[in-house]
This record gives structure tokens, sequence and C-alpha cells, in this order.
């Protein structure tokens, strides 16, 4: 499943971070490696950026972004 | 005994409370610059302490010392090339596994390093502790508790940086990164292979380069060539089999399983030395965010805080705006009554002191702003309004944070264009910096008024309010043709931390606000000073040549009186009179006039006379300008009789269709000499500040060519 997919409130487990170089690189960076949890905190108003919770801070990804994180057991 | 001198960097994510500690060891001993060849900040302090003198430079926060943004390039050249003496990496304890990132990576440098591990009471309030003493044992480097926004801790901070600095044992080499079997072998066999091809001439260090190459760095493999151009080509074709044969053995690029053997290594010392008793973090800034990035109310409250800005900056700042004004006005008076009449009194009247004081005039507002936008920086806010607004400025290939300098850009483009300094993609920030001027200033809004309200009457406001939208239309094509050609690509992926809402400290907005209105004073004073005297040059020289038959250039008001007295017995409103003939006549005789006359055959087909042209290329100093040169030049009285000037106009032969190509032209055309000098001094070339008076004038002159044209074939007049 992709990060994208889920609902507020949701969990769930890295699996693969996607994407291009330079983006695949900073997400990386930031924490969201393999086997992290992410937390969806929130869509924004317009439905886009997302806000994640890992490893206890926040930061926002755009949703097309996200879409190329590859999630697994969503709970 | 002579002083000693030591250098000491701080490094450290953004958000981690680097600023306050920098502020906190040095005080208001501040110089703020700009890093070499690029527009990042660079700030750097002074102090002495125990008897050493020490240089505290604060690195740009960043994540990581992969060279991606220029922040990062700069931070890690700066370690690699200056070699500080101590760096103090600053650790975020609510954020420890993302901080020793950065601070393996220094360690990975071999530096001299030591943590300030920073608002671990913040941590431990939220039931998170950590064991210094055992951090300090796994990475072998001291650990000084500190809480930077209380001021604790720093003595302690300082003792042990000069401390290190002078211990003689070097870094330890054995705590560091420990990669999987694989990658730890083909590390080896680079690094001998290297030193078996440069012995030893290598300028940094043989593991962090072979380290470096099998992550395919491409600053690094070009410093290698250019150290050893012969070597470096062998070294890096091993360095590329290497990593061929590491993609095959992983199936994913070594760069990418590094940096997760990096956070794995990080979450093994996270285990040892932290304990954490409440799982999900229950904080105020949660609720916070709850209500400010709220569905519903979101946006409304965005949209205040933005008014609530924007009031205090034009608003509130209009008073003190006025007070300068009018202390400007005093000494250009008591300039005029203290020297003689000449060149010279004309020269520091109307050139220095109108010149400087239409620079000094702006300070009010760029200091409110400026402590606007470090407010909403401090607090934590200016992410969430990205956050906001980044669907919107998305789709013009912007990043959210634009958003703020363009709205700026309503009241005046100076500090519009500085507060574009908030964005930290190069490219982000000159795409900003390039469509802001087309964001209607509030200088040009009299020239719309007395244009509008001569010629539209009634609909003067909807024509008004057309222009405004004209100029958002112009930006977001500007926006979007920009990004797909000349700003390719690299729109900044969206990925941002949105940190704690935190309590702003005074201390650092004040520092941050003055900051940044020093700098303008400083660099703008400089270009705004030659710029007006040379416009004052224009419109003064060749001296025009009297109309009084024995009157010399010296003796004209003398021989004005003689002649006024000669026909109307003195009366006020004739000196009046023969003054803005004069006036009149030394505009069309100056250089500017003549540029005028040269430049008419441009400013024909867009319906704008001799006259206008004139007011239009004067108004580069500044907008209000070009409705002040018009009075003069139609003899319509100064300022204040806005009817007198529009019934001017209107018998000159300005129709209504001309008066509105001549504003869209005002509205779009090249942005005023400070907004000019900020585009310079913000983008740092002077390539994007004569591109963006071309582009600009280039857009200005076919839209009016469009307005005025279109509209004759349409039948109005």
């Amino acid at each position: 499943m992709r990060l994208s997919e889920l609902k507020e409130g949701q969990t769930a487990t890295v699996v693969r971070v996607g994407g291009n170089g330079l983006l695949r690189r900073r997400i990386q960076e930031m924490g969201v490696v393999k086997g992290t949890d992410l937390y969806v905190e929130k869509y924004a108003p317009l439905k886009d950026p997302m806000e994640i919770v890992l490893k206890g801070f926040h930061i926002s990804l755009r949703v097309e972004e996200a879409a190329d994180i590859v999630v697994e057991n969503v709970r | 005994m002579p002083a000693r001198h030591l250098t000491i960097a701080l490094a450290g994510n953004p958000n981690s409370g680097k600023t306050s500690i920098f502020n906190n060891l040095t005080g208001t001993r501040q110089k703020v610059g700009n890093w070499p060849g690029v527009t990042v900040e660079k700030k750097e302090g002074h102090i002495s302490r125990s008897g050493v003198d020490l240089t505290i430079v604060d690195l740009p926060g960043t994540y990581s010392l992969t060279p991606f943004s220029i922040e990062e390039v700069v931070a890690r050249n700066y370690l690699l090339d200056e070699r500080p003496d101590v760096v103090i990496v600053i650790i975020d304890a609510s954020n420890l596994e993302r901080s020793l990132y950065l601070a393996t990576q220094i360690r990975e440098l071999d530096c001299k390093a030591l943590f300030a591990l920073n608002m671990a009471d913040m941590a431990r309030a939220r039931g998170t502790k950590i064991d210094d003493r055992k951090l300090s044992e796994l990475l072998d480097l001291p650990v000084v508790f500190t809480v930077g926004n209380r001021n604790e801790g720093m003595d302690q901070l300082l003792e042990q940086a000069i401390r290190l600095a002078e211990s003689t044992a070097p870094p330890a080499r054995t705590r560091r990164v420990k990669y999987s079997a694989d990658i730890e072998e083909a590390v080896g066999r680079l690094t001998v292979f290297m030193e078996s091809k440069t012995d030893g001439r290598l300028p940094y260090l043989p593991r962090w380069v072979a380290v470096k190459l099998l992550e395919d760095d491409a600053i690094v493999k070009e410093r290698l060539i250019a150290a050893a151009p012969d070597a470096g080509r062998q070294i890096l074709q091993a360095a590329q089999a290497l990593r061929k044969h590491l993609t095959d053995r992983f199936d994913e690029d070594p760069q990418i399983v590094m940096t997760d053997e990096r956070y794995g290594f990080i979450a093994g010392i996270v285990r040892e030395v932290q304990t954490s008793t409440t799982q999900q973090r229950v904080d105020v800034s949660r609720s916070i965010d709850l209500v400010l990035t709220h569905r519903l109310a979101g946006f409304p409250i965005f949209i205040f805080f933005i008014w609530a800005m924007f009031q205090l900056t034009f608003t509130l700042g209009e008073y003190p705006v006025k007070w300068i004004e009018a202390g400007v006005d005093l000494t250009a008076g008591a300039g005029a009554s203290l020297m003689p009449e000449g060149l010279l009194r004309s020269l520091v009247v109307d050139g220095v002191i109108a010149g400087v004081g239409s620079v000094v005039k702006f300070m009010p507002n760029i200091l409110i702003l400026f402590f606007c936008i470090a407010l909403f920086e401090d607090t934590g806010y200016m992410a969430r309004s990205a956050f906001l607004m980044d669907r919107i400025m998305h789709l013009i290939g912007l990043h959210g944070k634009s958003f703020i300098p363009m709205l700026m850009g309503f009241g005046c483009n100076v500090p519009a264009i500085m507060a574009a300094r908030t964005l930290e993609s190069e490219k982000d920030r000159i795409l900003t910096i390039l469509i802001t001027p087309f964001m209607s200033c509030s200088a040009k809004l009299p020239v719309y008024v007395v244009l509008a309200g001569a010629f539209f009457g009634a609909r003067a406001g909807t024509v008004i309010f057309g222009l405004y939208l004209l100029g958002i239309v112009l930006s977001i094509l500007t926006g979007r043709l920009f990004r797909s050609t000349l700003l390719k690509g690299a729109d900044a992926p969206f990925v941002m931390e949105l940190p704690p809402y935190r309590m702003p400290m005074a201390k650092s907005l004040l520092i941050h606000m003055w900051d940044r209105s020093k700098l303008f004073l400083r660099k703008m004073g400089k270009v705004i000073l030659l710029g007006s005297v040379i416009v004052w040059a224009l419109s003064s020289f060749p001296r025009a040549v009297p109309t009084f038959p024995e009157g010399a250039a010296e003796s004209r008001p003398a021989a004005a009186v003689s002649q006024a007295q000669g026909s109307e017995v003195g009366s006020p409103e004739a000196v009046d009179e023969i003054g803005r003939m004069q006036r009149t006549q030394q505009a069309e005789n100056s250089y500017i006039g003549r540029l005028g006359r040269f430049v008419e055959p441009v400013f024909a087909p867009l319906g704008i006379d001799w006259r206008g042209g004139v007011s239009l290329i004067s108004g580069f100093v500044a907008k209000e300008i070009v409705v002040s040169t018009m009075g003069v030049l139609h003899a319509a009285g100064d300022g204040g009789e806005e009817d007198a000037l529009g019934k001017a106009l209107a018998a000159s032969g300005m129709t209504a269709l001309s008066a509105l190509s001549m504003m869209v032209f005002v509205l779009l055309y090249l942005p005023c000499l400070a907004t000019t000098a900020a585009i310079r001094r913000e983008t740092g070339s002077y390539r994007w500040m004569f591109f963006s008076i071309g582009y600009s004038t280039t857009v200005a002159w076919v839209a009016a060519f469009l307005v005025y044209q279109g509209g004759r074939l349409l039948g109005f007049s």
C-alpha cells in the first residue's frame, strides 16, 4: 500500500522509499527508512500536503511524494 | 602571553535551538553576511573567554551533509576547508535519532566535536530520558547539557570546547559508524587502493573519501580529480566498479543502503541511551495545531494573521514613515536655507537628501515586517502557513513559503523580495523574486488614482481592481512559464519539518529583525544614493537655457522676480507661475527630457506622449515620482491638486484608452531603484537583476500595446 492512501489517524510501517534521487534521499535523511512507523496526523485543508509523525516529530509531505513511499501493516 | 585564538563552529538541524545558543554565546556581537558566492546567511560572533579569543561560526541548519542543498554544501565545505578547531553539534534531545544522523556524519569527517544536548528538560517532561554519560562513552566525545532558550549550560559548553580544542589527543577513530560487512569491505578496498595511488597526498581522510565515492558524491569526485588528476581517474574507476558490485549485491543504490545502515547504527545508540516512558506524545503544540491548521478554521485564521501583519507593516508603519518624511523635508529645508543657491545645493538637497530619504523612509516598514516574519518563523507558524498554502502555490510551480513574499509585494516590493530569503531552494527563491514585482505595490496606487480618477470617473475603483488582478494573473503565467523553461525542474520536494510551536524569545526576535534591517540599510543605501544622484544629474543637466535674455544660471531667481515685477506687479502667484514654468522648461531641456523625446517613438504605439515617457523613466527612482513628474511637465502645480493634473492631462490629448495603457505600463514595467537593488542583493547577481528589468519592461510594453491598439481596433478611444 502507498502512504498516500492512508487516512488520518492511521499508522503504517515503511517497506521502501521509491521516487527520484533527490526526493528519496531527502525523505530518507529525515528518518523515513525501512521499518520506521509513520502516523498520519492530518491532511491540509486542501487535501494536500499531508502531515506525518515519525519518531516523535512532524513532517509534511505532498501527496504525490507520499505516493512513492510503500508501507505495510496498516493499523 | 599572546592571545590564543580558536574557531568554534556550531552545527545542527533546523529548529534544534542552534540559533538561540548562538545568540546566547555571542550576544549582540554578531556579524551577519553571506557565505561567499551564495545567498545563505553567514553569522559569526567574536568573544573572549578565559583568555582565549573565540570566533563562533553559525553553520546553516541542515539535516545532513550530503551536498544536495546549498546550505549543506556550505556547511560541509566549511568543515572540510576551514577546519574549525572544534565543532559543537547541537543535538535536539526530543529528536535524538535525527540529530544523531547529522552528528555521525560530522564524526565521519574526523573533526573534534562535542555535543550540546539541547532541551533535554523538555524531552524529560515528555517522558524521555537520555543517558548522557552513555552517549558520551558510545561516541567517545564530550556531551554538555544545555537549555538554549533559558541560557543554561553555555559556560560549560565553552569551557569544554576550549579544553577539547587545546587537547593534543587526536579525535578517536574507533567509535564511528560501522557499515555491514559488504560495505566495510568495499570501503576498505577502496581506501587501500587510494592510499597506494596517492601515497598519502590526499587532502582529506581516505576512509571518508572512500565512503563518499561509494555514495557517488559529485563534489568529492570533482575535488579528487582536481587534487590528483591521473590517480583520481583510476580511483573513480575502482569506485565505480565497487558501486556496481554493491548495487548487484543489495539490489539497491549503495547510497540508499548506507543511509539505512547509518540510521540502523543510530537506532542502536538510541536504544542504549534513551528510555521512553510515554509512547505517544500529548503536547500543547499538537492541540494548537488542531486549531491553526483546522480543515475549516485554518484558512480564515491564516488570512487574519496575514491581514494583521499587513496592517502592522503598512498602517502602523505609516506613522513613523510620515515622521521620517517630515524629518527628511526638514533636513532638506535646512540644507536649502543654509547653502547658497546653486548646483551644490541642488545636488545635496534634490540628489543626496531626497535620495537617502527615499530609502530611510522604508525603515519602519522593514523593521515591522521583519519583526512579524521573525515572529512567524520563531513560533513555528511559518511552516504551517506553507503547509496551508502549498496546494495553491504548487499550481504556479512554487513552494508554499513563496506566498508570504508575494503577498508583501502589494505593500512594498523591497521587503517582499527580502522576505524571499525564507525559501530554501535557490530556484524557488529566484522565481519568487522574479514574479513578486507584478504584485502592484502601494507606491503605484497614486498613479492609478490620478489617471483612473480623471478618465474613468465612477468606474475608477473597478479599473484599479482590474489592474491588481492583471498583475496577479501575469505573475501566475510568469511563474508557470519560468518553471517550465528557465528554472526548470527542482521544484524542491516539500519534505519539510513542522516544528513544535515555541514561545518566541524577545532577544532572538530583535536580533533577527535588526540583522536583516541592517543589511537593508547598509547595502541599499549605497545603490540608492548613487542611483538618485544619477537621476538628479540627468534631470538637472544641462542647465535650462534661460528664458530671460540677460539671466545667467545663477541669477535666474533675481531675473524671475524682476520679470514678474515688470508684468504682474510681483504677485506671489506670478512668481509661482514662473517657478513652475522654469521647472517645466528644466525638465524639458534636461537630459532626461531629451531622453523622453528620444524614447517617444517607443511609447507612441502605447498612446503615451513624451511627457508620459519622461514620467515613467523618472519613476524608476520611486513609483510615486511618476505623478509628481507629470505634474511638473504638465505645469499643473505641485502635488495635492490631483484634479488639476487630471484636467491638464485631458487637455494634453490623453484619452481614457491611453490612460489605461499608461496604467498597465506602470503596473508592469521595471521595478523601482530600491527594488532593483534588492533583486541584485537577494539573487546575488546582476544577471537576474537585468533579466528582471528586461522581462518586466517587455511584458509591460506588450501588454500596454495590446490594450491601446486592441482598444482602438474595438473602437474605444
